[in-house]
C-alpha cells in the first residue's frame, strides 16, 4: 500500500511536467491545427534559462533563497516566452494559409536549429545544479513502507497547481482567454467580429512557452542535471499526453500528463523500469488507433 | 638512389631530412556529449606528453603530432571517426574512452594495421582476437570481480541490489559484480537495469527502497549515479553506491552535492601517488591542471608509443607490435606489461570513496 502510494507521488511529479509541456503542444494545434515540433526544444531552453540565472546568482554571492527560485523561474519565463515568440514569428506565420506540410517541416527545421544553437553556445556537456534542498516531508509511516515527499518534489506539485490554476482562470475568465477561444473555434468569423487572430496566435505561442519554461525550470530542480537534447524525449513524451488526452483540449493535456506519469511510474514499480518508454509510447499507438479523439477531444467536425 | 639524395646523405642530413615528417597520433574519445568532461582528461594528457616528448627532441627524431577525433562516445560517430583517422594516415591511436566506442573502432584500426592503446574496460574489447588493441588499464571482469568480493566482505550485513544502464560496459561491469557477489555467497536482492539518458528514475530508486536496499552497485556511467542519488533522497533512502572506474568523474560532486559522499568506486591505484608519476605530476600542477581521472593514462599511452617506437626502429605494425607484446615499458602509472590478447600482466584496483569533493582510498 505504501510503496503504491509512494509510486502514485512519484507520477504526479513526473506527470505535472509533462502536463505543462503538454498544454503547449495542445493550445497550438487547437489554434492552427498544427504540432509544433519546435516545443520540446522550448522547454529545453526554459531549463537552459533558469540553469543560467542560478549560475548568475551564484556568481553574484546569492545562494539558493526563494528570492533566486523566483528570478530564475521569471528569468526563465520572460526569455523563453521570447523563443516561442520568435517560433512562430519565423516559422509559422509567413507560410499561414501554405499547405500543411510546409509548416510542418518549417518547426521541424526550427527544433534542430535550436538544438544546435543551444549546443554551439552553451556547450555539449550536461549543465548541472546541486540539489537546492536535499531531504523530504514523511506523509505517512503507519504501514512497513514509511511514504515521503521530497522538498523538490512538492515544489513542483504545488507550482504547477499554481500556474495551471492561473491558467485556468486566464482562458475561462478573461477578455484575451475568450478570443483565444473564439479563434479555436473559428478565426474567419473571430477576425469578423474585430479580434486580431494573428496577435492572439502569437500570443497563444508565447503563452505555450512559458509554461514550457516553467516545465524547464521543475526539471532543473527535481533533476539537476540538463543537456541540450532533453528537449526530445521530453517533447515526444508531452506530445503523447496531449495525444491521449485529447489534442486541441487543455483538460484532456493536464489529465493526459498526469496518466502518462503514473504509467511511467507504476510500469517501473511493477514491470520492468527497462521498457517504461515502450510503455508510453505503446498508449501513443494505441490511442491514435482506436480513440484517435483521446480521452477529452471532440471529433473534428468538417464544415461543409 | 639519386644523385641529390647521396649528396645529401653525404653530407650527414637526414635527420632533419626525416625530421620533416612528423608521427600522427590519433586521440579519439567523448569531446563532447554527455561524457565530454572524460574527453577533456585525455586531451590534457595526450598534449602535455607530446609537448614533453617533442621538447626532448621528439621520436627518433620526430615530432609527435595529436590528430583529435570525437566519438561523442556513439558507436555510429566512432566508426566515422576511425574512418576519417586512417585517411589522416595516423600512425598510433589513443583510445577510444567508451567501450561501444572502441570496439567497433577497432576493427578499422585493425583493417589499416594501426596499433592503438585504449582505456575501455569491457572484455570484448581484447576477446575478438585483433591483435591490435593494447589495453593500459585492468578489464571490467577483473574491476567486477574486485568490486563484487569487496562488496561481499564490507556490507555483508546489508542489502545489495544490482543495477545497470545497458551500454556495454555498464552490463559487463553489472554482470562481472553480480557473478562475483554470488560466488562469495552475497545474493543481490535485485537485478535490474535502466535507460541511461532519462532523469527520472524514481520509479526504480522507491522499488529498491521497497526492496529495503541498502547498497546500490552500479554499472554505468556518473551522470546517471547523480540523478539516483538525488532521487533516492527524495523517497527518504540513504543509498550507497559502489561503481567503476567512471565514478572518478568530478561532475559527480557538481550534479549530486553532498550525496556525493555515499559514493565508492573502484580504479586502478592512484598514478598520482606513484614514485614514477611525481615529476610529472608535478608540472602538471605547475601548469594549473589536475592530473585526475584519465589524464595520466593518455599521458602514458603517449609514453608508450614514445618507447614502443624507439625500441622497434619505426612505425609498421610488423616491427612495432612484438615490441608491445613483449616489452616492459616504465610509463606515468607504473611498468606496463600486455599479455598475448593485449591486456595487461599486472592491473590492479583499489577501492575509492569520494569526501568532500575530492576522493581517495576507502576503508
Amino acid at each position: 500500500m505504501g510503496y503504491a502510494l509512494q509510486q502514485l507521488i512519484n507520477g504526479l511529479t513526473l506527470g505535472a511536467t509533462y502536463g505543462l509541456i503538454a498544454i503547449g503542444y495542445t493550445m497550438v494545434y487547437g489554434i492552427i491545427g498544427m504540432i509544433n515540433f519546435a516545443h520540446g526544444e522550448i522547454y529545453m531552453i526554459g531549463a537552459f534559462l533558469s540553469v543560467l540565472t542560478y549560475v548568475l546568482c551564484t556568481a553574484l554571492g546569492l545562494g539558493p533563497t526563494p528570492l533566486v527560485l523566483l528570478a530564475m523561474l521569471f528569468v526563465s519565463i520572460a526569455f523563453t516566452a521570447l523563443y516561442g515568440w520568435a517560433v512562430e514569428r519565423i516559422a509559422y506565420r509567413p507560410l499561414r494559409g501554405a499547405p500543411r506540410l510546409a509548416p510542418l517541416i518549417s518547426a521541424i527545421g526550427m527544433s534542430i536549429f535550436l538544438q544546435n544553437y543551444v549546443q554551439l553556445t552553451q556547450g555539449a556537456r550536461i549543465k548541472s545544479v546541486p540539489p537546492l534542498w536535499q531531504g523530504s516531508l514523511s506523509l505517512w509511516s503507519a504501514d512497513d513502507f514509511p511514504v515521503t515527499i521530497g522538498w523538490t518534489q512538492l515544489t513542483v506539485v504545488v507550482v504547477t497547481l499554481i500556474v495551471m490554476t492561473g491558467f485556468a482562470w486566464m482562458i475561462t475568465r478573461t477578455a484575451f482567454g475568450r478570443q483565444q477561444r473564439a479563434c479555436e473555434q473559428d478565426p474567419k468569423m473571430a477576425a469578423l467580429l474585430g479580434i486580431d487572430v494573428d496577435r492572439t496566435i502569437s500570443l497563444t505561442f508565447i503563452i505555450g512557452a512559458a509554461l514550457a519554461a516553467v516545465a524547464g525550470m521543475m526539471a532543473v530542480l527535481q533533476y539537476g542535471v540538463i543537456d541540450f537534447t532533453i528537449g526530445f524525449i521530453a517533447g515526444i513524451k508531452a506530445f503523447t499526453a496531449a495525444v491521449l488526452g485529447g489534442i486541441g483540449s487543455i483538460p484532456g493535456a493536464m489529465l493526459g500528463g498526469l496518466l502518462i506519469g503514473l504509467v511511467e511510474a507504476f510500469w517501473s514499480a511493477y514491470l520492468s523500469p527497462e521498457y517504461k518508454d515502450v510503455a508510453t509510447f505503446s498508449i501513443l499507438v494505441l490511442v491514435l488507433l482506436f480513440r484517435p479523439t483521446g480521452l477529452l477531444g471532440k471529433p473534428d467536425v468538417e464544415k461543409v | 638512389m639519386t644523385p641529390l639524395r647521396t649528396l645529401v646523405l653525404a653530407a650527414g642530413l637526414t635527420v632533419p631530412l626525416l625530421a620533416h615528417a612528423d608521427w600522427l597520433v590519433g586521440v579519439a574519445g567523448p569531446f563532447t556529449g554527455q561524457y565530454a568532461s572524460a574527453g577533456d582528461q585525455i586531451k590534457k594528457g595526450a598534449e602535455a606528453a607530446a609537448a614533453d616528448i617533442n621538447a626532448k627532441g621528439g621520436v627518433l627524431g620526430q615530432k609527435i603530432k595529436l590528430e583529435y577525433g570525437d566519438d561523442a562516445c556513439d558507436p555510429k560517430q566512432a566508426v566515422a571517426v576511425a574512418n576519417a583517422l586512417v585517411n589522416k594516415k595516423v600512425q598510433f591511436v589513443h583510445g577510444h574512452w567508451c567501450s561501444s566506442s572502441t570496439i567497433p573502432a577497432s576493427d578499422i584500426y585493425n583493417d589499416a594495421d594501426i596499433l592503438m592503446a585504449t582505456v575501455s574496460t569491457n572484455p570484448q574489447v581484447t576477446e575478438r582476437g585483433l591483435k591490435n588493441i593494447f589495453r593500459i588499464m585492468g578489464r571490467d571482469d577483473q574491476q567486477g570481480s574486485v568490486i563484487g568480493q569487496w562488496i561481499a566482505s564490507k556490507f555483508k550485513d546489508k542489502k545489495v541490489a544490482v543495477l545497470d544502464d545497458k551500454s556495454a560496459y555498464g552490463k559487463g561491469l553489472a554482470d562481472e559484480i553480480a557473478k562475483a557477489m554470488k560466488a562469495a555467497g552475497k545474493e543481490p536482492v535485485l537485478r535490474e537495469s535502466i535507460t541511461a539518458g532519462e532523469k527520472d528514475y524514481s520509479g526504480i530508486v522507491t522499488r529498491l527502497k521497497n526492496a529495503g536496499v541498502d547498497v546500490l552497485a552500479y554499472g554505468g556511467y556518473h551522470t546517471e549515479v547523480a540523478l539516483l542519488l538525488r532521487q533516492a533522497d527524495q523517497v527518504g533512502l540513504p543509498l550507497v553506491v559502489v561503481g567503476g572506474d567512471t565514478m572518478t568523474n568530478s561532475e559527480l560532486v557538481t550534479a549530486a552535492g553532498q550525496l556525493a559522499d555515499r559514493v565508492y568506486f573502484t580504479f586502478t591505484p592512484d598514478p598520482r601517488k606513484n614514485p614514477q608519476a611525481a615529476p610529472i605530476v608535478e608540472r602538471f600542477r605547475a601548469a594549473k591542471i589536475e592530473p585526475e581521472g584519465y589524464v595520466l593514462y593518455a599521458y602514458a599511452a603517449l609514453q608508450l608509443f614514445e618507447q614502443a617506437v624507439t625500441q622497434a626502429g619505426g612505425v609498421e605494425r610488423a616491427k612495432l607490435e612484438p615490441v608491445l607484446r613483449r616489452g616492459k615499458f616504465d610509463t606515468a602509472i607504473g611498468t606496463l606489461e600486455f599479455d598475448e590478447k593485449g591486456d595487461l600482466k599486472k592491473p590492479a584496483f583499489a577501492v575509492y570513496k569520494w569526501t568532500g569533493g575530492s576522493y581517495d582510498y576507502a576503508e
